[in-house]
């Protein structure tokens, strides 16, 4: 049995969650002190597969400014976070780009794209 | 001199939503002036998620969220000046702006909308002792630097303040290589949204020191080390909880400053609380036909906020300079009553209300569970239970123009019934 105090974050109220973790035979996931049912999946999420956005820039060249700001196009595994930067870091491109521009396909292999978040 | 209608003075989130809805309602001859090189404001520099889930459903960056207004302004052929400064405003709404191939520009505007965001504190504003070593920065230029000029400003980072921008600057230098070794706060509470302390701190196992701040900075020519020390009730340092912490940055996110000096120069009255103009119902300060909306007006957490009141004051704009407006009358004030730190707008001339009355407020301390209540004078116009309220949130009201009109009453008022946990 597994114990963690989790922090909602799927609304403002942020609730303070206790996520309990079964093991008897099948897994089990008790949610306590969410006041409304996106708490529980949320802290059952957090518990098994927390997902993020991840956000940076990439150099770019022929444009006015030698930075332009990414995204991940869906969240990608916590876990995958640093590895994820360094594959940002390793990229250069030059100008023009448009908003929503594919950047690095299937980032790790995770099945989302890094897209560009304006147009230079 | 050149005639314009309406001028709107900042191309940021606030500025371009107001444009844009002015255009909407009927006035052509609209120019945005903008100082920077590009419209968007701050936007352009808020590279992290968290815009736009009210406005659009979706969650966007900054800069996606300003291109959408950017494009729309395009399309529309809303004229623009940009590395355009503004220098002065008339109370007759005459303005002068500088730039380098125009010179000197004298502009006469029917209306004006003040549109000039915020600045952020600096240290001087907050009195550190301690040298002045390089190596500290406001959080905001930092974001700069690291976002869109590509210039790391550190490796051993320490944050004072823990509002949003503090919070997602932990964030960017960690993701960037550097060591944030905690973010020290003097309130008990964070200046911060939730979801931010956990995306940007807890996920990142960096410290949030409440009740803490910064005693002393040392360092020849760059940061070298600062002291923390854990403050009482009355903010004053605790003796003998001092801890020094090794770092070559000190980022400054100690809160933001509405940047009214051009409105100031104007005549225009300001709000001791919110440090921005005193604005009525149609977003429209103590000068007829000056405007103001956004981070001009009071600081606002929520860029979606901005963009709802900036269309406010440039639809009011747009019915000033159609005589649509009227224009004193029969003003009402609003009454920030306990527990409420400010409403915007401070004057309500029901006449001009559309549809419905919208007040924006903030509380002055964190509670969970509470009633607000709004009050016609005495008597309870209406009670809202919510079960958190904190200093970090904007809290808007909205009432309709119904309710109001034919109602003899001077003050409409907001007060907090707080319950015992
Ligand atoms: C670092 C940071 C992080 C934020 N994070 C979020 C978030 O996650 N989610 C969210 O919804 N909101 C967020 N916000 C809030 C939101 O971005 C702001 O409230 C919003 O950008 C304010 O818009 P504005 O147009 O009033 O001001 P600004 O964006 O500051 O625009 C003002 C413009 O006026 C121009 N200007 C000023 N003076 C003059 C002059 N004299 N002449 C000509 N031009 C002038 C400036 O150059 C600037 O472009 C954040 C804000 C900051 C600062
Ligand atoms: S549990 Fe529900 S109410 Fe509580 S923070 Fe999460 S989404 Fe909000």
């Amino acid at each position: 049995m597994e114990k963690q105090n989790i922090i909602c974050i799927a609304c403002p109220l942020g609730c303070k969650l206790e996520v309990e973790h079964k093991k008897n035979g099948i897994d089990d996931y008790i949610v306590t002190g969410n006041k409304c049912p996106r708490g529980k999946d949320y802290g059952i999420k957090e518990m098994t597969n927390p997902t993020r956005v991840l956000t940076s820039t990439v150099k770019i060249k022929n444009a006015h400014l030698c930075r332009i700001p990414v995204r991940t196009k869906g969240e990608i595994p916590k876990g995958l976070i640093f590895k994820c930067m360094k594959e940002i870091n390793k990229v250069e491109i030059s100008g023009p780009i448009k908003v929503g521009d594919i950047i690095i396909k299937n980032v790790l292999g995770t099945g989302i794209d890094i897209i560009a978040t304006r147009s230079m | 001199m050149v005639n314009y209608d309406v001028v709107v003075i900042g191309g940021g989130p606030a500025g371009l939503a107001a444009a844009i809805e002015a255009k909407n309602n009927g006035v052509n001859n609209i120019l945005v002036i903008e100082r920077d090189r590009e419209l968007g404001g701050i936007l352009q520099q808020c590279i992290h998620n968290g815009f736009g889930l009210h406005i659009f459903n979706e969650e966007l960056t900054g800069p996606e969220y300003a291109e959408r207004f950017i494009e729309e302004l395009y399309e529309m052929g809303i004229e623009y000046k940009l590395d355009t400064m503004v220098l002065e405003v008339s109370p007759n709404k005459t303005i002068y702006a500088m730039n380098t191939t125009e010179g000197i520009l004298n502009i006469q505007a029917k209306a004006v909308i003040l549109a000039m965001g915020c600045r952020e504190r600096t240290r001087g504003a907050i009195n550190i002792p301690g040298t002045r070593p390089a190596g500290i920065f406001t959080a905001g230029t930092a974001q700069r630097f690291v976002n869109m000029e590509g210039y790391m400003v550190g490796k051993k980072v320490v944050i004072l303040g823990s509002g949003d921008i503090g919070l997602i600057m932990a964030r960017r230098m960690t993701l960037e290589g550097a060591e944030v070794k905690a973010v020290v706060e003097l309130m008990p509470y964070s200046g911060g949204l939730t979801r931010n302390i956990v995306q940007c701190l807890d996920d990142y196992n960096i410290p949030l020191l409440l009740s803490h701040t910064i005693i002393d900075i040392k360092g020849k020519s760059r940061v070298e080390e600062v002291t923390v020390v854990k403050v009482d009730e009355n903010r004053n340092p605790i003796e003998g909880t001092e801890k020094i912490f090794d770092c070559d940055t000190l980022l400054l996110s100690v809160g933001l400053i509405p940047e009214n000096e051009l409105s100031e120069n104007a005549g225009v009255e300001i709000h001791p609380l919110t440090g921005g103009p005193v604005v009525n119902e149609s977003m429209e300060t103590s000068i007829e036909g000056i405007f103001a909306c956004g981070n001009v007006l009071h600081v606002h957490d929520l860029v979606d906020w901005v963009t709802e009141e900036s269309r406010r004051a440039g639809k009011n704009a747009a019915r000033y300079v159609k005589n649509q407006l009227a224009s004193n009358g029969n003003i009402k004030k609003t009454y920030a009553g306990y527990g409420v730190r400010y409403i915007v707008p401070q004057q309500v001339r029901v006449a001009n209300i559309e549809e419905k009355l919208h007040l924006m407020m903030r509380v002055n301390d964190v509670y969970n569970s509470a009633k607000m209540v709004i009050k016609l004078d005495d008597e309870v116009y209406k009670r809202i239970k919510k079960n958190h309220l904190a200093p970090a949130e904007m809290e808007s009201i909205s009432i309709p123009a119904k309710d109001l009109i034919n109602r003899s009453f001077t003050t409409i008022s907001v007060e907090l019934e707080v319950e015992e946990a």
